[in-house]
């Protein structure tokens, strides 16, 4: 059986006719052609798949496409400003050595932008708690730490700027 | 000068790619090509009877089903064996599809094509395979003792039997030197089975032109040129008619240099069989069954030492698991077997291993690949010493070290190359003496009892390694200026995540002075580099960097040359900045290194305007000499290789502090210290961001990270659920510091950095709790219930 879905992903309206079966994950990927959502383990252990899904982290392996229809879904592609500006926490990461493979980084991305929008000056406890969902082979995690820091600071000049702006 | 980039933290170049989501990793390529799954034994050991795929032939979407006996000519027969060696009496590599036997849980029975991957894993689960179970082989000690065999036709389960010796100056035997030294000791040291296991499975794209009747392969692989001739060999393909690509990958850690897998040569057969395109993604499950394993090792140690801990004598016994086939050969075993010594100097030196086959996955090299375990056993033996006389460990490891002026120095051995084990240059005492001071080494006895009043129990522990770098036989590089001024450069071996796009555009822009975003490096592709070995054994920086040095300075001294001519000056008076060409102290004496690219090329057409200046009527060549002069080719490009006489030899150190819980026995890293000398360094945060990766591997393999297999052959925890690799929390904060003694054996000076970090860890968290513990750790990795049960038998 096909279900026909819409998703709104990275604020465009999206349609797809899918199986029931078929993994959120797989239906961006697949069907939608967004490859930037990587898939390392397709059973909730990984956080590779993490995307945002309403502005909530969620693990897109873990849940089927047809679910997610009529969801807000935001994906590493959908990170940047449509202008291609990067956002903090993409900024960050390059700037601190945040990635090798690079295979983890969309997840930790989308992971580490909805926790900086839930707490934009975070200790390093809780940036350790709020990462530790998510698996990476390259790096220690040391330069992710760094870079979430520094992301949580990039957020903020960008903030006082546009209030700067504002005014 | 803003073009002197060799040594700088330069931010990478891969990273704007791979932040977007625009990277492109293997599932990426090949939209809605069919896909391959496939039926893997579910039996350690077991007689393939029938194989019925009557019920799969309905499955919506099936495009085909293949098993052994449908394999043709080359394919069918066993995959190679990519490193003999003459120890290797018995050395055995699988089908790409079982034949007859399967010899692990994991081994590829029958592939389907479908539709797409799921209706593939429908057809897959609608294949009967009948088999008889025959007697698993689990467990190395088990297997040497060969009441039953994994091959029939290997006895006692031994691939191979290696013993290398040293004997000491004065012509005594290892064993002799041991028997007579005033304290001897002789203990057994146990290190588990993990695996690479990077985020990113391993996979393969095929794409056969059925018009051009050519090949075009995408591999998550370590080795893309090798592959290629694997495939061509296999598939009967004229070479030039095959193209290899390894896209970016996900992480490779070693488990990606082996090759051709079964799926590298099967998905093209595919391709071309069926006319078109097909793709395999592996699953993490199959990761764990099908890929590979390493690290399992007992090792026996007999040491003798005099009253200072000098070793006169060292023997040491190997059983090496190498599961149930062999084809990366022996190299496990070897590194173990000479990377051992480190950074000493011993007396005399028996080492003897025996590679043993069991019914498990197959053993190659995962990142440190044997010196975990080598470095496990030396050092474990230095703490031992030091706890029989009573002294600091670290004066043990002093009283052992090869000294500063002894370089090169030869150990005496043959190494993983096959050339003897020579190291090149280091300096070993002041690496401790920098490591003593970052731990705070003295003074941690009064921080040891501050804590013992508070009730907590903390030790200390250190780890010494050598690492033999950047092996041969050779790396290329090739280096092109266009005329729009941009510098081409490339390599034919791969990346998979080190940063090499950002390094070696450092050494191009460095050596040929231009912006480094006029360069841009391709890696691992055969469509532009087709000679190459691969990435492993920390030697892509060595080797290709080298070499694109080499090549870059093939092209600098051309570019001279031309720009002399142009300019009416002295080669040697030319200076090259910001990618322009001008005479030394007289910057208006110059011209762009885009417009030497167009004189380079003598033309007849001009295809732009600037082409026109290098046409034949343009008068910018000399009548009296032909356009293109003997010796000489058109374009300003180089190609050069680096073949180094043998391997560079690296060094590091490592401290920890840990605390155990007294209740639990959980073991907590409260600081972890690196001193690491890797030569010159191109970028330092690339190489701390290699030693970060190396030690929190280290970490999994010495307090997480095992492969249980039950005595059925089956893996329990096959899984990230239960095969528990470190998340940030398990990391503690790395703390660095780089020693630079530059390699004599390369024009730069640099050796390798890409496996250090991981290499000491297991001995010096081992080394650390033994040391808050006071019970000794001979086996590896621990958790907090070893722990426990090893304070019951105290
Ligand atoms: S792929 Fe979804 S959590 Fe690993
Ligand atoms: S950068 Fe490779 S897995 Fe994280």
């Amino acid at each position: 059986m096909n279900h026909p879905i819409t998703l709104t992903v990275n604020g465009v309206v999206r349609e797809a006719t899918v199986p029931a079966r078929r993994l959120l994950s797989d239906c961006l990927r697949h069907d939608l052609g967004l490859t930037g959502t990587h898939v390392g383990c397709e059973h909730g252990v990984c956080g590779a798949c993490t995307v945002l899904l309403d502005g909530e982290p969620v693990r897109s392996c873990l849940m089927f496409a047809a679910t997610a229809d009529g969801h807000e879904i935001t994906t590493v592609e959908g990170l940047a400003a449509a202008d291609g500006t990067l956002s903090p926490a993409q900024r960050a990461f390059a700037e601190c050595h945040g990635l090798q493979c690079g295979f983890c980084t969309p997840g930790f991305l989308c992971t580490v932008t909805a926790f900086l929008r839930e707490n934009a000056a975070p200790t390093d406890e809780e940036v350790v708690e709020a990462i530790s969902g998510n698996l990476c082979r390259c790096t220690g995690y040391q330069n992710i730490i760094k870079a979430v820091h520094r992301a949580a600071e990039l957020q903020a000049e960008t903030r006082a700027d546009k209030e700067e702006g504002a005014r | 000068m803003t073009t002197k980039l060799f040594g700088e933290p330069v931010q990478r170049r891969e990273d704007a790619r791979l932040i977007t989501g625009r990277g492109r990793y293997l599932d990426d390529l090949g939209a809605g090509a069919p896909a391959a799954a496939f039926v893997r034994s579910p039996h350690a050991h077991a007689r393939i009877l029938d194989i019925d795929v009557s019920a799969a032939l309905d499955v919506d979407g099936l495009v085909a089903i293949y098993t052994w006996e449908d394999l043709p000519g080359a394919l069918a027969e066993p995959l190679p064996l990519l490193i003999p060696h003459p120890a290797l009496t018995h050395g055995r590599t699988a089908c790409p599809l079982a034949r007859e036997i399967v010899r692990h849980v994991g081994e590829p029975v029958v592939m389907v094509v479908a539709r797409d991957r799921y209706l593939a894993e429908d057809a897959c689960s609608l294949i009967r395979v009948d088999y008889e179970i025959l007697t698993p082989v689990v467990g190395v000690e088990e297997a040497a003792r060969a009441v039953h065999l994994v091959h029939g036709d290997v006895p006692g389960n031994v691939g191979a039997h290696l013993v290398q010796e040293v004997p000491s100056a004065d012509g005594r035997s290892a064993r002799e030197a041991v028997e007579t030294a005033p304290h001897t000791l002789a203990f057994r040291l146990d290190v588990e089975r993990s695996a690479s296991m990077p985020l990113e499975g391993r996979g393969v794209y095929a794409r056969w032109d059925d018009d051009d009747r050519s090949l075009r392969v995408y591999s998550s692989t370590q080795s893309s040129t090798s592959v290629r001739m694997a495939i061509a060999a296999k598939l009967g393909l004229p070479l030039p008619k095959v193209e290899v690509i390894a896209p970016d990958v996900g992480g490779g850690f070693g488990v990606k240099i082996v090759h051709p897998w079964p799926e590298e040569v099967l998905i093209p057969w595919a391709a071309r069989l069926l006319g078109g395109e097909v793709k395999w993604t592996e699953d993490r499950r199959e990761h764990f069954v099908s890929s590979a394993h390493e690290r399992g090792q007992v090792q026996y140690v007999r040491v003798g030492f005099d009253d200072d801990g000098r070793v006169l004598g060292l023997d040491v016994n190997i059983l090496h698991d190498h599961g149930a086939y062999t084809p990366y050969g022996i190299i496990v075993p070897i590194i173990t077997s000479t990377q051992l010594l480190g950074p000493y100097k011993i007396g005399a030196y028996r080492v003897e291993f025996s590679s043993i086959y069991t019914n498990t996955v197959q053993v190659t090299p995962y990142r440190g690949a044997g010196r975990p375990q080598g470095v496990f056993c030396m050092e474990r033996t230095m703490d031992k010493i030091a706890a029989h006389l009573g002294l600091d460990r670290t004066e043990v490891r002093a009283a052992n070290f090869i000294q500063s002026d002894e370089f090169p120095y030869d150990q005496g051995l043959i190494f993983q190359d096959g050339r003897p084990l020579i190291y090149d240059s280091g300096n070993y005492p002041e690496a401790l003496r920098m490591l003593k001071e970052l731990i705070g080494w003295d003074s941690f006895p009064e921080l040891k009892a501050a804590a013992a009043a508070e009730g907590r129990t903390i030790g200390i522990g250190l780890g010494c390694y050598v690492e033999g770098t950047g092996v041969g036989p050779y790396e290329g590089g090739h280096v092109q200026i266009t005329s729009d001024g941009r510098v081409h450069v490339s390599t034919g071996l791969t990346s998979q995540g080190q940063g090499h796009e950002t390094v070696f555009a450092q050494i191009a822009a460095t050596e040929l002075g231009v912006p480094i975003e006029k360069v841009s490096v391709v890696t691992g592709d055969t469509r532009r580099f087709g000679y190459a070995v691969g990435t492993f054994a920390s030697r892509a920086a060595v080797m290709s960097g080298n070499a694109i040095a080499l090549a870059c300075r093939k092209v600098r001294e051309k570019a001279l040359r031309i720009a002399a001519d142009a300019l009416e000056a002295d080669p040697r008076d030319l200076e090259i900045t910001d990618g322009v060409v001008h005479v030394a102290g007289a910057p208006s004496a110059s011209i762009p290194l885009a417009t030497v690219a167009v004189l380079s090329n003598p033309l007849r057409y001009a295809f732009d305007e600037e082409a026109q200046r290098a046409t034949q009527f343009s008068g910018a060549s000399s009548m009296d000499r032909p356009p293109i002069e003997e010796g000489q080719e058109p374009g300003l490009e180089g190609k050069d290789y680096y073949s180094p006489i043998r391997s560079t030899f690296a060094c590091g150190m490592h401290a920890a502090i840990v605390r155990t819980d007294p209740l639990t026995a959980e073991i907590e890293i409260l600081r972890y210290a690196v001193v690491h000398d890797c030569g010159r360094l191109i970028n330092p945060m690339i190489v701390e961001g290699q030693i970060h990766g190396g030690v929190a591997q280290g970490v999994g393999g010495a307090l997480y990270e095992k492969m249980a297999y039950d005595e059925h052959g089956q893996l329990l925890n096959a899984s990230f659920m239960d095969f528990l690799m470190p998340y940030a929390t398990e990391v503690p904060r790395i703390e660095t510091a780089h020693l630079e003694t530059p390699s004599p054996l390369n024009p730069l000076g640099i050796k390798g950095a890409g496996e250090a970090g991981v290499i000491p860890v297991s001995a010096v968290i081992a080394s650390a709790i033994e040391d808050a513990e006071g019970i000794p750790i001979d086996r590896m990795p621990i958790s907090p219930s070893d722990l426990h049960t090893l304070r019951l038998t105290r």
